[in-house]
């Protein structure tokens, strides 16, 4: 029912409904911080247990790592320009930003494909081969995982917005995978220091 | 695999169980279709996004998994009642044990809880609806299927066997190799996605849904009671979710997490099991404390001694349940320091439970009781209640506990707290609440006589217990020897088993004769009730209320009647918006079984099938547009029977 807009509110919480969505993604937002909080203990708890097969610092190569890193980042900030765009009720810079931002996530994922494959096929170091790898592979898969779903469903959203424009509903959609995009950034933060530099370090 | 290894054979009781899942599926289509009633249970049940019916369907299937779990335990006393009995072998007893747990904690008692909570919460908050009804429909759909998928190992597969636990590496592939334990990981995965959704859904209904007026202190115990057991079920499930991943990973794809091989650590799953399973315990008793509490004030016509001190006992409780996982593992070598820590977290989780003790007695002091089944099992529960929790202390003295582990000290004990605390609030709950939902009350009389049965039956059965513990009979024996000195209470327990059995049957007997005999209730309010769910209809109408309540003070219903502010104005009738069916919800739950039933049978092509079938159904759900529908002023007048006014 947008009879008429509420100035003082972005078109995201124009609703009822959209103020009680945007919350729950939020609380939803606090179940994924348990759940990496999970994996990341898991991962310290056996990122030693190496069991004879590659260590961290046999594995882990800077520029490959830094590449995903830089991609992810750039992503989060393209994500925060389509938001703001979106604010100014530009449709055409939205969809572009946004586009942008799946094309970065895109090459993270690309990027992190090949580095699992390197380790799996070249450096024989699969998840079976040590608690350390079962480690390295969950934790850093369940992310992948997260970006991938993030991409289908934004690609999802883009379709929407084309078809239906800017609408207090479509601007909700947004706004929530706009915050989803961003977790995963703060996530991968914590993986770049706890498992990356740490690996290094050794 | 042959079909011979995919249907599970060798018994007579498995063959007896195919025969009678075969009949009852038999007489559900046949039912149905001789009725008519396909498209009624489509249009009124299975597409229903509404709170009131998926706490029904949630209550039945909890009913359902109560006579399924009530069985297995019955087998167990049986196959106990004498030294050398052969009425289970060790391996189907070993299934049985793991069922039971399994069943009765997550598949009865979490169900029958989120039933009430469906049911009640939204109505004594005055709110229309949840924050979320199609994710409350998936919720009900994945927590069903996951149950479904279980309760299938028995027949199809193989019975999951390591105790509801599954402690590694007995769980793991190397002593458990069937598909058995892949069913335990797979099934309570996706039963307990639902359970996350849930927590979600009601903090933000509580949160944000509650009438004008109802500040956070003048909320409904029950609601509160559930405000807090959301929030744990936000931050332990996530933990039950990554440990079962792990477990399926291990289990499916070789991966060296719980192993004994390659740097994996089986005590890392206790740890993560009971991170989640500690806090669970109180996701299950603190709703039924929130249930005790509105049946003893009601029917003390007071209101509920030390309100802020229930309260903050709650938040105690809840703070505390995530401190203490390490004392079920007491005794698998930690150092004496973390003993001790973890010895002092569980003894402090007496003291709130105390106050709360406290409060209801002195909320029924100088109170005018009324002695209705209600009240009755919310008194038992009190002295039973205290039984277990004493019992609890002792087993929280971590030098004790190196007698008392494992032992039917520790089965007494819990099963003293989690029944006479879950199940009785559950029934309790039923007979409160039963009118509200079905527009009667149920029969007092059967009602009392199943009461003393079952109370009787469970001291007969779980007392015992505590002496066959203390004289070293441990938990999970299949027989024993003749020398022991354990038959006469062993025989004993056995009968109260059978008591317990009988007093559930005296209940399913109420139900039905009170369907078909008890008067309707039109009054409402059969117990002179104090919160808002006890203004509207009986059965609740779609739409919860006619109009919002404005809350002036807590027990908001009370004072309104004493005000003669019960009626409702017709010039302040608009209408109502209320969300349409879906049938997505419930296609989706199909896809988690055929995902879930790919994934125990470790067949790639069919599991990813079902995958993709829940991101189909989630697309459908993103692309659907569907804005509800509106209930007209017409229509409002005519369910409420209201004249008058021109609007």
């Amino acid at each position: 029912m947008a009879g008429h807009l509420d100035k003082s509110l972005p078109l995201e919480y124009q609703e009822e409904q959209s103020r009680l969505n945007i919350l729950g993604f939020w609380i939803f937002l606090g179940a994924e911080i348990a759940l990496f909080s999970t994996l990341f203990v898991t991962y310290l708890t056996y990122h030693m247990r190496t069991a004879g097969g590659p260590t961290a610092e046999e594995l882990f190569v800077v520029k490959d790592f830094m590449i995903e890193t830089l991609l992810l980042l750039f992503s989060s900030f393209t994500m925060g320009i389509a938001i703001f765009k979106m604010r100014n009720n530009d449709l055409k810079g939205l969809l572009v930003w946004f586009v942008i931002t799946l094309v970065l996530g895109g090459g993270f994922l690309f990027y992190e494909i090949r580095e699992f494959y390197m380790y799996a096929v070249h450096e024989g170091a699969t998840m079976q081969t040590s608690a350390f790898l079962s480690g390295f592979f969950t934790l850093l898969g369940t992310h992948g995982l997260h970006v991938t779903v993030g991409v289908f469903w934004a690609i999802s959203i883009i379709i929407q917005l084309v078809r239906r424009g800017l609408t207090p509903v479509t601007a909700r959609k947004v706004f929530i995978i706009g915050l989803y995009w961003h977790f995963l950034d703060v996530v991968w933060i914590f993986i770049f220091t706890l498992v990356y530099l740490n690996g290094l370090v050794g | 695999m042959k079909l011979d290894e995919f249907f599970v054979t060798g018994e007579p009781m498995i063959y007896a169980a195919d025969a009678a899942i075969a009949m009852t599926v038999i007489g559900i289509v046949f039912v149905l279709t001789y009725f008519k009633k396909w498209k009624w249970l489509w249009t009124e049940w299975l597409t229903t996004v509404d709170h009131k019916r998926l706490g029904v369907m949630y209550i039945l299937s909890a009913v359902l998994m109560l006579f399924r779990g009530g069985i297995d335990g019955i087998m167990m006393r049986m196959q106990l009642a004498f030294p050398g009995m052969n009425i289970l072998d060790e391996h189907h007893y070993n299934g049985v044990f793991t069922a039971h747990g399994v069943i009765m904690i997550l598949f009865m008692a979490m169900p029958f809880i989120i039933g009430l909570m469906n049911v009640i919460v939204p109505l004594q908050i005055g709110a229309r609806d949840v924050a979320y009804p199609f994710l409350n429909a998936i919720s009900f759909w994945t927590f069903f299927m996951g149950a479904m998928l279980f309760n299938l190992s028995f027949v199809i597969g193989g019975a999951p066997d390591a105790g509801w636990t599954s402690y590694f590496p007995l769980a793991g592939k190397e002593f458990s190799e069937g598909i058995g334990n892949n069913f335990y990981a797979v099934s309570l995965q996706i039963a307990g996605a639902g359970t996350l959704m849930t927590g979600i859904n009601f903090f933000v209904t509580i949160l944000k849904m509650r009438a004008p007026g109802m500040t956070m202190m003048k909320m409904p115990m029950f609601t509160w009671s559930i405000f807090i057991t959301s929030i744990i079920i936000i931050f332990a499930f996530p933990v039950l979710t990554v440990a079962l991943a792990l477990m399926t990973l291990d289990r499916v794809f070789g991966t060296a997490f719980f192993t004994m091989a390659n740097g994996g650590l089986p005590m890392m799953w206790a740890n993560l099991f009971w991170i989640w399973g500690h806090p669970e315990v109180y996701i299950v008793i603190l709703p039924v404390f929130g249930v005790f509490s509105e049946v003893i004030s009601t029917h003390s016509r007071k209101n509920l001694f030390g309100y802020k001190a229930m309260v903050v006992s709650m938040v105690g409780i809840a703070f505390l349940s995530y401190l203490v996982w390490v004392h079920h593992f007491f005794t698998m070598g930690n150092s004496p320091s973390v003993n001790s820590f973890f010895s002092i977290t569980t003894m402090l989780i007496a003291v709130p439970t105390g106050v709360k003790i406290f409060n209801w007695l002195f909320t029924m002091y100088k109170g005018r009781i009324k002695f209705t089944t209600a009240m009755l099992w919310s008194l038992a529960f009190i002295p039973n209640f205290v039984i277990g929790g004493v019992t609890g202390v002792m087993l929280a003295m971590a030098s004790a506990d190196y007698q008392y582990h494992n032992s039917y000290f520790l089965i007494a004990h819990f099963h003293y707290v989690l029944i006479s605390g879950t199940v009785f609030g559950c029934f309790a709950g039923l007979y409160f609440w039963y009118p509200k939902i079905f527009g009667h009350t149920l029969n007092e009389k059967l009602g009392k006589i199943s009461f003393w049965i079952f109370v009787v039956g469970f001291n007969v059965c779980f007392f015992p217990q505590f002496f066959l513990g203390l004289d070293g009979m441990t938990r999970r024996m299949q027989t024993y020897a003749d020398n022991l000195g354990w038959n006469g209470l062993n025989l004993v327990s056995t009968i109260g088993a059978f008591l317990m059995g009988l007093g559930f049957f005296v209940l399913v007997v109420n139900l039905l004769y009170s369907a078909w005999k008890n008067k309707r209730d039109t009054a409402n309010d059969p117990w002179d009730g104090r919160t808002l769910e006890w203004w509207t209809k009986s059965p609740v109408q779609a739409y919860n209320f006619a109009v919002i309540p404005h809350v002036k003070e807590m027990d908001a219903f009370w004072h309104m009647k004493k005000r003669n502010e019960t009626e409702i104005k017709a010039e302040d009738l608009k209408p109502i918006h209320l969300p349409s069916n879906s049938g997505v919800p419930f296609i989706s739950g199909i896809f988690w079984f055929i995902g879930g039933f790919g994934l125990v049978f470790e067949w790639m092509p069919m599991a990813i099938l079902g995958l993709a079938g829940i991101f189909a159904c989630m697309l459908a759900r993103s692309f659907d547009y569907d804005p509800g529908f509106y209930v007209k002023v017409d229509e409002i007048k005519k369910v409420e029977g209201i004249t008058g006014g021109d609007k």
